[in-house]
């Protein structure tokens, strides 16, 4: 739509890429240049495959079809080494440094200059991190240990690293989302600097603030493809959020009637110190309340706070009209409240245990006399939930490590129901599952609704919010942006208070 | 009936293999084995170990050792460790050979004993799941600050003068060569096997050895499952202390030295996983059955002390690496 008129050749071009997963095409057909000393700001929904594309970036996947060419010269990356050798350097949500080494160490590490013994030369290697740093404008001592810094200096360090090894191309994905402002703004100059040096930068944000501040050119994907690209001057905020949400295809969600009944829960000025601040709400029975928000908007935070496992500075919650006081998770499910995590390894499901003893878990009370387990009736509640939720599994004394995400969130699901729960919060319940358990999942919330469960989904996928939710909570910055009824919710006002846009 | 086969109406079944199908291929039929083959082996080996009575004292080799075996198997499958048992039986025992010094009598003294290891016990629980340290770390540090304070009491002297009824515990027989200690021996297996692998505390105790965050996810009070589980073992030392104490009959501060390692390694011998998650109170009994009769079986060969800890850690290291190898050279095979 747009046209590019002066410009230099770019230093880095995509053509055609594609990249598929069993089942999924993440990638297809996508072009991309990037220029030096120019900032290209990469926007899309979740799954839209902007990580993807920067794991393509950095050689850690390989593309189907397609060809990336860093000035005029074909190129394959048949690892992120390659990738770091012709100089594209990424610097990654959630930055891994080895908290117990040095500044210096971590900015170095794997390349670090040796002396003439093969040894790590400790000073040159101090000189060029101060360097390198100075270069980026932080003021972080090189001989400090990493594990003692906050986490924007960490940042700096990781980008540091990055560009250690002479980087022309920096692809920063969403760099400023666990930041404070005073922190992003020193991203945002760091930012300003690399475009001086030269450097082309590919930023992915989903702040539209922060893309009309620091980006030349702006670059949308939905549903794996490009679907629009340009010159920031010349593009709106809603030009982008139309592009963004596009026509939504393909999902089918439950038809369902919603017919809400007796308030169930009552959640009165919660507040947490650092993650979350006066969250109010109510939640009928029969009821689906969708949580949209960016990642980092602090939905999972206000979860595990009404669940019990982080303490909330303030606030009261009642069930049933009734105060309760929650402590633990034991607590909480007492009281009828239970969550299906979004970490479906760490904290839903305990791998290396049979699906029937994941399931039997939280109601082991009801399941034993005495103390006693009743292994008989153990065996029987697993079989009727699995059953329920159609699980596929060769046996229930199989270990739930081997079932696909989808299964094993089936029987994470299970486990849940299986206490006989009022209110039940699901964080990001389809995230990374197939289609088919998908809707599987979607027809089991509706059906829970049906029976008078309150239920509480906590989503980043607009179809899902869209398809399932009877009112909607927006979230940003640990606070409730907006409360939407089923008739207020459209994408674009989704994506507009998540995003903190008012037209 | 026959099966329509459509995806609603498919059920999936409890097991995937029978019972018996399961039991073959367990770890607790190797130690079986390899507990018949040291029994076959010391038999020609020697004229007198087939003799009821040598037997019967063979089995003090192992069975005040299991009874903290079982308790520290439930520890370890938990995900902690507590190194410090020796050291409570050290201390437990200065506790009750200083009471029968100013004339405590058997109950008393039994009192005594389960009461300073429950306390040694909620010591390292209480520093581990209070303050949220490591346990290994933990039970270094009580494991010389315990028999420290015998040492301390004790110096150079020992106690004994204990009533004559306390040398039931550690002397005395049942019936024929059935000794008192075997019959502890044996309700501790019981109870402990019942509370592993039929009560909702045993569930507890898998989930939070094999994932902690899950089962604090799942409603489970990790940090009291924990605490429980370091009263046990505390208990169990303290149980151990007054057989041991009993069959002695005097305490010196060097009482049971060395002997978390050798507890450790009857529960690994017995197939739990050392970092947690997995493990069954039938491998710990035959493990510590398997050490007792390679002790015994080497002590009547006259091999020396030193030779014999060569003799169980090869052992340890035998079993633990077979089944490895085995899937090494079936994938070499294959």
């Amino acid at each position: 739509m747009m046209h590019d008129t002066v410009t230099t050749p770019p230093v880095l071009s995509l053509r055609g890429i594609e990249k598929r997963f069993p089942g999924v095409i993440a990638l297809s057909g996508v072009d991309l240049d990037l220029h030096p000393g120019e900032v290209t700001a990469l926007v899309g929904e979740n799954g839209a495959g902007k990580s993807t594309l920067v794991k393509v970036l950095t050689g850690i996947y390989r593309p189907e079809a397609g060809q990336i060419e860093m000035e005029g010269h074909k190129k394959a990356f048949a690892s992120a080494h390659d990738a770091e050798a012709v100089g594209i350097a990424a610097i990654h949500q959630e930055t891994v440094l080895f908290e117990e080494l040095t500044v210096a160490e971590n900015i170095f590490i794997g390349h670090a200059p040796r002396t003439r013994w093969g040894l790590i030369d400790h000073r040159a290697m101090r000189a060029r991190a101060a360097d390198v740093l100075a270069r980026i404008g932080a003021k972080i001592d090189p001989a400090a240990r990493v594990g003692d810094l906050g986490i924007a200096s960490r940042h700096l360090v990781a980008i540091a690293r990055a560009l250690s090894t002479e980087a022309r191309v920096v692809v920063l994905d969403e760099p400023t989302a666990a930041l404070s402002a005073h922190e992003i703004e020193e991203v945002y100059a760091l930012v300003e600097r690399l475009k001086a040096q030269g450097k082309a930068i590919l930023f992915i944000s989903h702040k539209f603030d922060e893309v009309f501040r620091i980006a030349d050119r702006w670059t949308v994907f939905r549903d794996g493809a490009l679907v629009g690209a340009g010159r920031i001057a010349d593009v709106t905020e809603d030009d982008l959020v139309r592009l963004m949400v596009g026509r939504e295809v393909g999902q089918i969600f439950p038809d369902r009637v919603s017919n809400p009944g007796d308030v169930v829960v009552e959640v009165e000025g919660y507040s947490h110190p650092t993650e979350f601040a006066d969250i109010s709400f109510d939640l009928r029975a029969g009821e689906i309340l969708g949580v949209y928000g960016l990642v980092g908007a602090g939905r999972s935070e206000v979860m595990q706070a009404l669940f019990g496992v982080t303490a909330p500075s303030a606030g009261t919650l009642r069930i049933g009209g009734s105060a309760v006081d929650i402590r633990s998770p034991a607590d909480a499910i007492a009281a009828g409240l239970v969550y299906v995590p979004e970490d479906r390894g760490r904290q839903g499901a305990i791998l290396g245990l049979p699906i029937v003893d994941n399931v039997a878990l939280p109601s082991l009370g009801a399941l034993s006399r005495k103390g006693f387990v009743r292994m008989a009736e153990e065996f029987a509640l697993a079989r009727d939930y699995t059953h329920r939720l159609e699980l596929r599994a060769a046996a229930l004394d199989q270990d739930i490590g081997q079932l696909s995400g989808g299964n094993q969130q089936k029987v994470v699901i299970a486990k849940w129901l299986a206490t006989k729960p009022r209110v039940i919060i699901l964080d990001e319940p389809t995230k990374g599952i197939d289609i088919g358990s998908k809707a599987a999942v979607h027809d089991f919330m509706a059906e829970l609704a049906a029976e008078g469960l309150a239920v509480i989904m906590v989503s980043s996928e607009i179809p899902e919010v869209l398809g399932m939710s009877d009112r909607v909570l927006v979230m940003r910055g640990g606070r409730i942006a907006s409360a939407l009824t089923r008739a207020e919710t459209t994408p674009e006002r989704l994506v507009r208070d998540a995003a903190g846009y008012a037209p | 009936m026959t099966d329509t086969a459509s995806p609603a109406s498919r059920q999936v079944p409890d097991r995937l293999r029978s019972r018996l199908g399961r039991a073959i291929r367990s770890w607790e039929v190797l130690l079986i084995a390899v507990a018949v083959a040291v029994f076959t082996f010391n038999a020609l080996a020697s004229p007198y170990f087939l003799n009821a009575w040598n037997l019967s004292d063979a089995t003090f080799n192992f069975t005040e050792k299991a009874m903290i075996a079982f308790a520290m198997a439930l520890l370890i499958i938990a995900g902690e460790i507590d190194l410090s048992v020796a050291s409570i039986i050290a201390l437990a025992s200065t506790a009750m050979g200083a009471a029968a010094q100013v004339g405590a009598g058997t109950p008393e003294l039994v009192a005594i004993g389960l009461g300073v290891g429950l306390l040694c016990g909620a010591f390292n629980g209480a520093l581990v799941t209070g303050l949220g340290l490591p346990s290994i770390v933990v039970t270094i540090g009580t494991l010389s600050l315990f028999r420290g304070i015998s040492y301390m009491v004790l110096g150079d002297r020992s106690f004994g003068g204990y009533p004559t009824s306390f040398a039931w515990f550690g002397q005395g027989y049942v019936w024929w060569v059935i000794t008192v200690e075997m019959v502890i021996f044996a309700l501790c297996a019981l109870t402990f096997w019942v509370l592993l692998h039929r009560t909702s505390f045993g569930r507890q105790v898998y989930a939070i050895g094999n994932n902690p965050t899950g089962a604090l996810f799942s409603g489970i009070r990790v940090r009291r499952v924990k605490f429980t589980l370091f009263l046990l073992t505390g208990l169990m030392s303290g149980l151990a202390a007054v057989c041991l104490t009993s069959r002695l009959g005097s305490t010196r501060p060097s009482i049971a030295q060395g002997w978390e390692l050798e507890v450790v390694t009857m529960v690994v011998l017995g197939g739990v996983n050392i970092l947690g998650g997995s493990g069954t109170i039938p491998g710990v009994v035959l493990a510590a059955i398997i050490m007792g009769m390679v002790t015994f079986g080497l002590g009547l060969l006259n091999v020396p002390g030193i030779v014999m800890s060569i003799f169980v850690g090869l052992l340890l290291i035998a079993v633990i690496a077979l089944p490895r190898l085995v899937t090494l050279v079936r994938a070499r095979w294959a």
